[in-house]
């Protein structure tokens, strides 16, 4: 009975505010923060506050500190979306869409597996890649598609071979890895697939070692994941060779 | 331009992948009539289909919520200037992590810090701005002192906002930066410790020995600097070069009383095995034909002093780390594990004891949705390990219990213990996953008692947002949102929390609190821990229904003031007698609990 009056409130609480959200926020003179309490249901007591000074002066105070040991002096340029040092270039548009193309490639390699080998351990890690994969590849179109720079497909052309970026499979490579089974095409895999994540980690020095690259939060942001994470993956596949010998 | 997002919404699995590579990108319809003639991907997790989470309307400012077992004090907006209205996913306002002193609120973003006072959670007041660009802003403060991590090659040593264009400057900060706030009229950098790979998070680590200085440890996640830049640095493999700027993490030492004298003492290299190999964490072996040498476990992302007890956790790159923090400036390293299921160990929160260690799992970096029902539970979640003679074993994990939409990036993140006595309590941030707060006492069973969560920033779009960290501070629970504000609950008595064990937790009061460096909670000798002890036997049927009634009756008048010293004596020697019939088996009951509520008892009697 109490797990079901529990869940009541936030139930009736979504109901309500089902039927209030469809105002929009009110643009007061202290902009979108004073909108209509976004929690417009009844248990929710939570109150949009304002956050402006107490005491009534201009608003909150900005300063910008000086090298150490140099004085502060008070923040002079305006609003922070002035902040433009850090935007991409180039460069990171590069890096983004032949990464684009990276990312598919190893997506050809894991469409293979389901059909080539059936151990659960192996197909779990193939997994993890198709999903971090799958997902960069969305983050990295939608990056490219923010700031109006084309979007290359994710994916073959009719088997038209991709431009080569580092690691990437050779058609011969490509071959052997599709005409393997079993325990072969395991090993196989890992050792490309190895070859591949390496070459990505490549594509992402080069893009630090670009003057001025890699400089937007975003851009630097998804690229030390993306050597993170492939990292650890090729961490996870030199195990599972190992375990092989 | 639909199509973008359409894609990046296909179904995931081996499937999806399939119809995602093959074709060209293409419209939504084609892309489901795809789809739908192959078999959609199995979840791969149950939850409750009743949940309040589940279909949350979407919105920036509006979306709808859900809420259990915590009341909603505040959500404080982000001021004006400091947002770009036009979209909740302009990066360079995301704000990041907080750290608390005296009240106020210190949040961290990608372009410097704010100051907030949140005494009074109805009327917030910003205190100060400061800005000084270099992501990603992780902040912590200790007495008039403010650190923030800068790992950006954009960030300069003069907090300029034009970026460092050059490959090689002078200008350039990368590493930790020193504030002195002793004047919060007149804040200045005192110091900036350059670091060979900046500076992505940082940990003040406190001596016990030492009070002239306070340490902290750097962990650079980045890459490593051009010798030309930094003198000494060397982004070489050990075998090439043994001073390598890889597998180690720094130590600055910081005079309290001369700051701008800080100074990195020791680059401690806590991979190393017994054999003195630096990369001696690395599990490989030989690498095949045809591959080449790569990159090994050279990093920590984040590490966890608890130096009241000399240990530290640390969350480096593939395993988990215990290090031994006795001698502050040469950490220890006297255990590690490694986890199939992780991919990125991220931050690791000891449980009060110092018996338990949580670590994190980014899986996805924070930027991508991880709480999918087809994602795996033990993929991207918390890892609990018990800690027994300065060894971890692994006992069981967490995740957010309910999934998260497709444009809703969500995994493990900060977070910190709820000190609830006789209860291992954390509450922790899954970005727009919301927040939860898990029980781990029984670290092979964590449960979930409350939760708060926001529907999507976007239906359409996937925008990071949602908690970085969500924290207890002096009685409250404080979330910040990324691009949203910051939301202060209070906990509400449930079926999992009592009144008592909550007015517990709310007596423990800290002046600072950096979630990296764990405080060890004590609780006063007062009437509602005893109480909590006692809810706690009963809710779990641990103790005789007659001496429960007995207990509460004597509880009862020491709240209402009327017990004496002897009621609480020979409450004491009855709860003492049940523990030895405990501890020889005799009588059923809960020798842990049971021997803390004698302690209180006598306390109270005193």
């Amino acid at each position: 009975m109490k797990r079901i009056l529990r869940h009541l409130p936030a139930v009736a609480m979504t109901v309500l505010t089902a039927a209030a959200c469809a105002s929009a926020p009110a643009e007061g003179p202290d902009g979108p923060g004073q909108a209509a309490d976004p929690q417009a249901g009844q248990p929710d007591e939570a109150r949009t506050v304002d956050p402006g000074a107490p005491d009534g002066s201009a608003g909150p105070r900005i300063v910008q500190p000086g090298a150490p040991g140099e004085a502060t002096r008070t923040y002079e340029g305006g609003p922070l979306d002035e902040i433009e040092g850090a935007s991409h270039t180039e460069a990171d548009v590069r890096f983004m869409q032949g990464m684009i193309h990276h990312h598919a490639q190893a997506l050809e390699m894991t469409a293979l597996v389901p059909e080539r080998t059936t151990r659960e351990g192996f197909r779990r890690m193939v997994l993890r890649i198709e999903i971090s994969q799958t997902d960069e590849i969305g983050i990295m179109q939608t990056w490219l598609a923010d700031r109006g720079e084309a979007v290359p497909h994710a994916g073959a052309h009719g088997g038209m071979p991709h431009v080569m970026m580092p690691g990437m499979l050779s058609p011969e490579q490509m071959r052997l890895l599709f005409d393997a089974r079993g325990a072969e095409f395991e090993r196989l895999f890992l050792e490309l697939m190895i070859q591949h994540h390496e070459g990505a980690i490549v594509m992402v020095r080069d893009l630090f070692d670009t003057p001025g690259a890699a400089q937007e939060s975003t851009v630097n942001f998804f690229a030390n994941e993306v050597d993170a994470d492939q990292t650890i993956e090729i961490q996870r596949m030199r195990q599972m060779l190992e375990q092989r010998r | 331009m639909t199509s973008v997002f359409t894609a990046s919404r296909a179904a995931v699995g081996s499937l999806g992948a399939v119809a995602l590579a093959a074709g060209v990108l293409v419209g939504a319809d084609e892309v489901l009539a795809q789809v739908s003639d192959i078999a959609p991907p199995r979840p791969q997790m149950t939850w409750d289909p009743n949940d309040p989470r589940i279909g949350l309307g979407a919105g920036w400012l509006d979306a709808e919520s859900a809420i259990s077992g915590l009341e909603h004090l505040a959500a404080i907006p982000r001021p004006e200037g400091f947002y770009n209205p036009e979209t909740p996913g302009d990066g360079r306002f995301s704000n990041t992590d907080v750290a608390f002193q005296d009240g106020l609120l210190y949040q961290g973003n990608y372009n410097g810090f704010q100051i907030w006072n949140v005494e009074q959670p109805s009327s917030p007041e910003l205190r100060l701005s400061v800005v000084c660009p270099g992501g990603q802003g992780d902040v912590s403060v200790y007495r008039h002192l403010v650190f923030m991590s800068a790992q950006e090659t954009r960030g300069r040593l003069d907090c300029g906002i034009e970026g460092v264009a050059d490959s090689i400057s002078a200008e350039r900060l990368r590493g930790v930066r020193i504030f002195d706030l002793s004047d919060f009229d007149d804040p200045r950098q005192v110091a900036a410790v350059q670091s060979c790979r900046g500076s992505h998070t940082h940990t003040v680590v406190t001596d016990p020995n030492d009070d002239e200085n306070v340490y902290v440890y750097i962990q650079g996640t980045g890459g490593v600097r051009p010798a030309e830049e930094l003198t000494g640095c060397s982004g070489a493999e050990p075998e090439e070069d043994p001073n390598t700027s890889l597998f180690r993490i720094e130590v600055v030492r910081v005079p309290l009383a001369a700051p701008e004298r800080a100074e990195i003492v020791s680059m401690p290299r806590i991979f190393a095995d017994e054999s003195g190999d630096m990369a001696g964490l690395w599990q490989g072996g030989d690498h095949g034909p045809g591959t080449q040498e790569s990159r090994r476990t050279n990093q920590c992302h984040d590490i966890t002093a608890f130096p009241e007890i000399g240990l530290a956790a640390g969350a480096c790159s593939g395993n988990g780390i215990l290090l031994d923090i006795s001698d502050v400036t040469n950490p220890t390293r006297i255990d590690e594990v490694i986890d199939p299921n992780f991919a990125y160990w991220h931050s690791a929160t000891f449980n009060n004891d110092g018996t338990k260690v949580v670590f994190t799992d980014e899986w996805g970096g924070g930027s991508a949705p991880r709480c999918r029902a087809t994602d795996p539970p033990s993929w991207g979640a918390n890892a609990i390990f018990t800690i027994e003679d300065g060894e971890m074993e692994l006992a069981g994990y967490y995740k957010l219990p309910v999934p998260q939409t497709e444009t809703e990036n969500c995994v493990a993140h900060n977070g910190s213990i709820i000190p609830v006595p006789g209860r291992d309590l954390m509450v922790q941030a899954w970005y727009q996953g919301g927040l939860s707060i898990m029980d781990f006492t029984d670290p092979e069973n964590p449960f979930e008692v409350a939760f708060f969560d926001r529907g999507p920033l976007s239906d359409s779009t996937r925008h990071t947002g949602g908690y970085w960290s969500t924290y207890w501070y002096n009685g409250r629970v404080y979330g910040a949102e990324i691009s949203r504000g910051i939301d202060v609950f209070r906990l509400e008595p449930s079926e999992h929390l009592s009144e008592a064990e909550i007015a517990a937790a709310e007596l423990v009061e800290v002046e600072t609190f950096n979630a990296q460096l764990q405080p060890r909670v004590t609780w006063p000798d007062a009437v509602p821990v005893a109480q909590a002890y006692l809810d706690q036997m009963v809710r779990y049927k641990r103790i005789l229904n007659a001496r429960a009634s007995e207990l509460q009756a004597v509880l009862d008048r020491a709240a209402a003031g009327s017990a004496t010293p002897a009621d609480l004596e020979a409450a004491a020697v009855q709860v003492e007698r049940d523990l030895a019939a405990i501890r020889t088996g005799a009588l059923g009951g809960d020798p842990e609990r049971m021997e803390k509520l004698a302690g209180v008892l006598r306390g109270l009697a005193r």
